[in-house]
Order: structure tokens, then sequence, then C-alpha cells
């Protein structure tokens, strides 16, 4: 096996891929350094200088709003240049290969590149060839790993719950398409949670999905009980109707999140869910506004965790 | 034109002989012993061995010279020993008209390397609608009639396919994959698949496909060869079609009894191939398979891919890989795991694919045809991108050192490559 590309010789981090395969240490080090700013982004002058000078380039070979700003955001706070370029709609629709676009671009004195695409393992392949001096942010690859929403998610679960040993997480839904759970799940083994849980219908599990370490439940109910933590997942529109579900109503009376279900769970539990919600298919308005939402700071901390991710890999 | 290769261990799996001999050749063929030879080739100290045959190797012509050229990759041939090579219809166009086959045959004559067998497309387009004028494909040289990595979804047309080459005794080349189960995926469906979010393909996919297959050649009598398996269930199914005495047979890719999807590491394009490399327990199950016989032969599955159709992210990657100059090294480097003799081994790549292919070469008897390899089975072979003859690079195993390297090829009596 080659080494971990994503870590240099001295087992620090130089691009960030995948939760997969970082040491504990790494992961604990990067949820302290956002800790740290976190208040960075409650003052009144919301920025530092660690990035000055530095260029950061949003390379999104895939649509994206949310994820977009807030790296866009915490660029900006770590006071770097920030260059938005969506390659949807330019480069390959003539035709560039993604390796041309990233050469280009290169070409033009880039630090970071902040890669979302459709193609599992497409940032692995981009930090295969730029330079020693410049770094690669994944930012969701296929369904393969969205290791900064995952590191927001474990920051918001810290931020929460104190400690992952004792917990139960429970992560709910189209678990086969999706990156954030695969990301998620990677972390929460890492840091030590007691139990994580994946639960959904056969059609939206992957195969051999309990190799990552996770129990399977396809009731609901049962998967909720005594729940620290409930991650719903977004349900593509396009995966409402088909051969993997029936229906979008159908799914809700399966897998949708409602304050009847909540209550299996630990009084104390929060629910999290990585955006954008498709209200009445995974969760009931009630529940995603109610009192156990942690949803709105999640999108909070994922500013101060996209600036800890920044700032480590351009020390390094 | 005499020919004396002496001193060299000849090895011969048609006869399982394996002793140190002479080798005499005259007018193409293997021939008594005679005095005054043309020319002496000095085999001692090398295995003299039957020129291997490679039942599926892509020349990339007609279509995609920029991948390879007739001309690269029958150099990259007969350096790795390969004699005789078939190749699949997947070209552009594909095989499926007899001027294309006429030209491309012509095309390997002028080169005069390694013989070349066309395999033609058993429907038009390999679209899996219509049947292709298979007798007159006949008449331009296709041996056998294939779909390549393009299965028949529509089991009516497989089932006439078979059923109208039976007729006429036209043997029928296919791979076993459920073409609905297979789509979209590029990976074994399993626990790596899942880490690395790749879209799987069930490993049923291919056991679904082939008790179809084996259901229509009870049903029609075909003659079918079944292209590289990839799974333990598969070879299941095929060493039960066996013990039934169902015409059929079968070969595995060099690479699957090899490797297996844990080799993927961090999205390695070299190790994107069709099919998919699956677990260990069914690469395990495949080179033991080959061990006992149930799997007949060893091919290269040879697909020589340009550095753009593999630098690109694991699923967009072209399938395939470059596998010529490979197929001696590993099939040694197998058959030594296996504990096998050097002629069990070399049956793999030589006498049993020469009987699915139903050619005279493959034996070292008097009078068959003068092809030969002569190897150093124990010197040691670096694979790089520079040594490599095949305008494909493409290999999982750039960087690897195997050992066995040819030393000299001979096709139709006449010295075709020396090292």
């Amino acid at each position: 096996m080659q080494r971990n590309p994503q870590l240099n010789a001295n087992g620090e981090l130089q691009h960030l891929l995948s939760i997969e395969g970082l040491p504990r240490d790494v992961l604990t080090q990067i949820l302290d350094t956002a800790e740290s700013f976190v208040g960075v982004t409650e003052r009144e002058v919301k920025k530092v200088p660690l990035l000055r000078g530095k260029s950061v380039f949003n390379l999104f070979f895939e649509p994206s709003t949310r994820t977009r700003t807030t790296f866009e955001i915490a660029a900006k706070r770590l006071s770097a240049d920030v260059i938005n370029l969506n390659i949807a709609v330019s480069s390959q629709t003539k035709g560039e290969s993604l390796l041309d676009t990233v050469a280009n671009l290169s070409a033009m004195q880039a630090d970071i590149f902040v890669v979302r695409h459709n193609s599992s393992g497409a940032p692995f392949l981009i930090a295969r060839h730029v330079k020693p001096h410049e770094h690669v942010v994944n930012a969701g690859d296929g369904r393969h790993a969205h290791p900064t929403q995952g590191l927001l998610d474990l920051f918001t679960i810290r931020h929460y719950k104190k400690d992952f040993a004792g917990l139960t997480v429970a992560i709910v839904g189209d678990v086969l398409h999706s990156r954030v759970a695969r990301s998620l799940i990677h972390g929460l083994t890492t840091l030590g949670a007691a139990e994580v849980r994946v639960i959904g219908p056969q059609t939206l599990l992957p195969a051999g999905v309990e190799a990552l370490g996770v129990r399977v439940f396809h009731d609901m109910r049962a998967g909720l009980k005594d729940a620290d933590v409930i991650v719903m997942l977004r349900l593509q529109n396009e995966r409402m109707r088909g051969p993997l579900l029936p229906s979008a109503q159908e799914y809700f009376k399966h897998y949708g999140l409602t304050a009847e279900k909540l209550a299996l769970a630990r009084k104390d539990a929060i629910v999290m869910h990585p955006g954008p919600m498709n209200r009445g298919v995974e969760i009931d308005s009630a529940v995603a506004d109610g009192p156990h939402s942690v949803i709105l700071p999640q999108v909070t901390f994922g500013i101060a965790v996209r600036m800890a991710v920044m700032s480590i890999v351009a020390g390094n | 034109m005499k020919l004396l290769i002496r001193g060299g261990r000849v090895v011969d799996p048609a006869s399982g002989k394996d002793a140190v001999r002479d080798i005499h050749i005259s007018d193409g063929k293997i021939a008594e012993e005679f005095a005054k030879p043309d020319r002496v080739i000095d085999a001692k100290g090398l295995v003299v061995s039957p020129g291997f045959i490679d039942l599926s190797a892509r020349l990339r012509e007609p279509g995609y010279e920029y991948k390879a050229t007739l001309e690269s990759e029958m150099e990259a041939a007969v350096a790795g020993g390969v004699t005789s090579l078939a190749c699949p219809p997947d070209t552009d166009p594909p095989l499926d008209e007899p001027g294309l086959v006429d030209m491309l045959r012509r095309r390997a004559k002028s080169i005069a390397r390694a013989r070349v067998y066309p395999i033609g497309a058993l429907t038009v387009k390999l679209a899996g609608e219509t049947l292709t004028e298979m007798g007159q494909l006949r008449d331009a040289g296709c041996v056998a009639f294939s779909q390549a990595n393009t299965p028949i979804a529509d089991t009516q047309v497989l089932w006439r396919a078979l059923q109208y080459a039976a007729t006429f005794g036209f043997p029928v080349w296919l791979r076993a994959e459920d073409a609905w189960l297979a789509k979209g995926g590029v990976s074994h469906d399993g626990e790596i698949a899942t880490r690395l979010g790749l879209p799987g393909i069930p490993p049923f996919a291919e056991t679904i496909a082939l008790a179809t297959l084996l259901e229509l050649v009870r049903a029609t009598g075909a003659r079918v060869h079944v292209c590289r398996l990839s799974t333990a269930s598969a070879v299941e199914l095929m060493r039960r079609a066996k013990e039934e005495k169902l015409p059929v047979t079968c070969d595995v890719g060099i690479h699957h009894i090899h490797l297996c999807d844990r080799d993927l590491g961090y999205f390695d394009a070299h190790c994107r191939l069709e099919p998919p490399l699956r677990s260990q327990r069914d690469r395990d199950a495949l080179a033991r398979a080959a061990a006992d016989g149930v799997i007949d032969c060893l091919c290269s599955d040879h697909t020589p891919v340009d550095d753009d159709g593999k630098h690109l992210p694991f699923a967009e990657a072209e399938a395939g890989a470059t596998g010529l100059e490979l197929l001696l090294p590993l099939a040694l480097k197998w058959g030594q795991a296996s504990k096998l003799s050097l002629a069990a081994t070399l049956a793999r790549i030589t006498s049993e694919p020469a009987r699915v292919l139903g050619t005279q070469a493959g034996r070292l008897s008097v009078g068959a045809p003068a092809d030969i390899a002569i190897f150093d089975a124990g010197a040691p072979v670096r694979i790089a991108a520079e040594s490599l003859r095949s305008q494909g690079k493409n290999t999982p195993f750039l960087g690897y050192e195997l050992a066995g390297r040819v030393r000299c090829t001979v096709v139709d009596g006449a010295v075709v490559y020396e090292a």
C-alpha cells in the first residue's frame, strides 16, 4: 500500500482528501484549531492574517452554493485571495482535461485548490499532480468523501456532547450515495464513538457497509433508540422515485424524522443535517426547527472548520 | 531456411515432455533431426517452449491508432514470446464486416510478426440486436464470434445468436455479464467500492449471466468459450458445466489471478479493468481453478490505453491494461505460487489455448508449426514504461520486478525477435 497521499513525510497534513486514514491527533488538531477560530468569526473584524498573500482557488466541477460560499468566507477571513471557478460551465464543456485545467491554474500561482468533483477520487488525482507547495482540499468527490463536512459534523458533536466516548450516533437515509456519511463514519470511528448506526432500506445502503465499523438498522425506530446524535441525510430528488424507492411519501413514512420518532432517542439528543434539507421528505419541519436541531450552528461551525483546515495545510 | 535450436530445456506441455534436447526446424515446421542447419541458436540454460497463444489481445486497429498500432503491438507480442493472438472485435468500427477483417489480416501478414486470429462481432456494431454475416466473416478469417465487453442485454437475441452459430458450428466467445446489473458499475461491489464511493458491479452480474448462457448452451448445443471469469461462484458453475460435458471452455485474465479490489489503493486507474478486480477470495479461487484445469487458459486481455485515457478519476478512466509483455512473467509467477511444473504452467498459455482456437500450433511435435518462444525463466524483468514495447504503458505492475525474460521468438520458422 502506498503512503497515505494526504500526509507529508513527517505525517503532517499536506492535503485534506479524506478523513479515512487520518490519525486521531490530526483530527483533534483540526478541531482544536477550529475552536480557536470560532472566536474570530464572532468578532467585529472577522479577519486574521494567516493566509495573507496566498491564493485559494475554488475549483467546483459540480454546482454548489453552500460549500463554495463557506470556503470562500473561510479563505477571506484568513486574508487569502479567493478565486471562484465554476468549471462545470467553462473548461469542461470545451473539452479540457481535468489535469490540464489544474496545470493552467497552477501556472497562475495557486496555493490551495479547493476541489469539488462528481467523480470519486478526483482530488487524489489532482493531489498527485500538483507542485509540492500546493495544497488540495477536497470539497466533495462523488460518493467518496466530503471531509470538511465530516469535520464540521464532528466539531458540532463535540461542541454539544463534549466527548465522543460513550456516544451513539445514528445516520439515517441515503448512505449509498452519501460522501457526507462516509466521512462522518470514518471520523467517528477514529475518535472512538461507542456506536455508529446507519439506518435505511437495503436499496440505500452500500454493499459491505458493516466493514466501515457501523451497525445496520432497517427499522428506524429501533435504530434511533437511545441515540445521542441523529444525522439525517439528504435524499436527492432524482432518487425519490425509481428502482431504489417508490415515492417520497413512502420514504418519509419509514425514514422521515418526526417528533414521535425523535422521542425514542435520548432526551438531550441533537439532530443534524448537512443541508440542503427536503422538509417533509427526510425531516419534519417541527423537528428541523425544534429545540433538538443544531442544523444552523453546523453551518456557522463550518466556516471555522474550513479556516482550520486551510491554515493547517498551508502551514505544513 | 533450416534452423537448429541447440541444447535448450525443451518443454512441450502438449506431451508433458521436459528435457534438454535440440529442436530442428525446416520449412516453417518442426522437423526430424537434420545435418547442416542454416542457422544455430544456442539455447543453453534457456527454456524452449511452444510460442504463447493469447486468446485476447487488442491491437487497436482499425480506429484507435492513437492508442496503439498493429506495428507497435505486434512488436510487443513477439517481445513477450506471443506467436499467436486472437483479437476481439471491439475496434472502431467493430469487426462486423468481412472487408474489415480482411484488411486486418492483410496488415498483420505484411508486418509478419505474430499470427493474428480475428474474432468477429456476433452482432452488428456489437449492439446486441442484429446478427452479423457470420458465414462471410468466417470466410474472411474470423475464428470465432464475440461481443467483446458489450453484453447482449436481450436474452432472445442471445438465444438466436447461439442457435445460428451452432447451426454452422461457429464457436462463440462471450464474457458473462448481465448488462443491467453491471450498468454504471466500475468496481467490485463490496467493502472496497463502498469505502472508495465507487459504483459497484455485484458478483451475481456474472453468475446470473453465466447461468443463462449455460442454459442456452444446453438448449442450442453451441460451442461457447467463456471469457475472463472474475468470481469464485462462476468458477463453480463452470466446474459443474464441464462435469456435465457441456461444450464449454473458459479463460481468466492474467491480472485477475494476481490482483484484487484492495489493489485499487487510492484510486489507481491502472486497476480499472473489465471485468473489475474482485475480492481476495475470488482471486484465490480463480488462481486455483486455473491450476486444477476448470479454467482452461490464461490470457493477457491486452488493452493498450494512452495516458489521456488513464489520467482521469477512476470511474472515468478507460478500462484495461497492457499485457502482452507480462503474460509470461505473470504466468510463471502464478505457476510458482501454485507449485505447478513448468509444463503445466505453460500449458495454460500454449497447448490449451491452441485447443480452444483450433490451431496446430502450441506444441513441439514433428510437423507442428514452428512457433517457438525461448526464454530465461529466472532472468529479472523490470516492468517500466521505457522497457515496454507496447504503445500502452498502462499496467498495475509498473515498477514491479518479475522473472521470465524472452530471448528469442520464432514464428513460422523465422526468427522474429531476439534480445
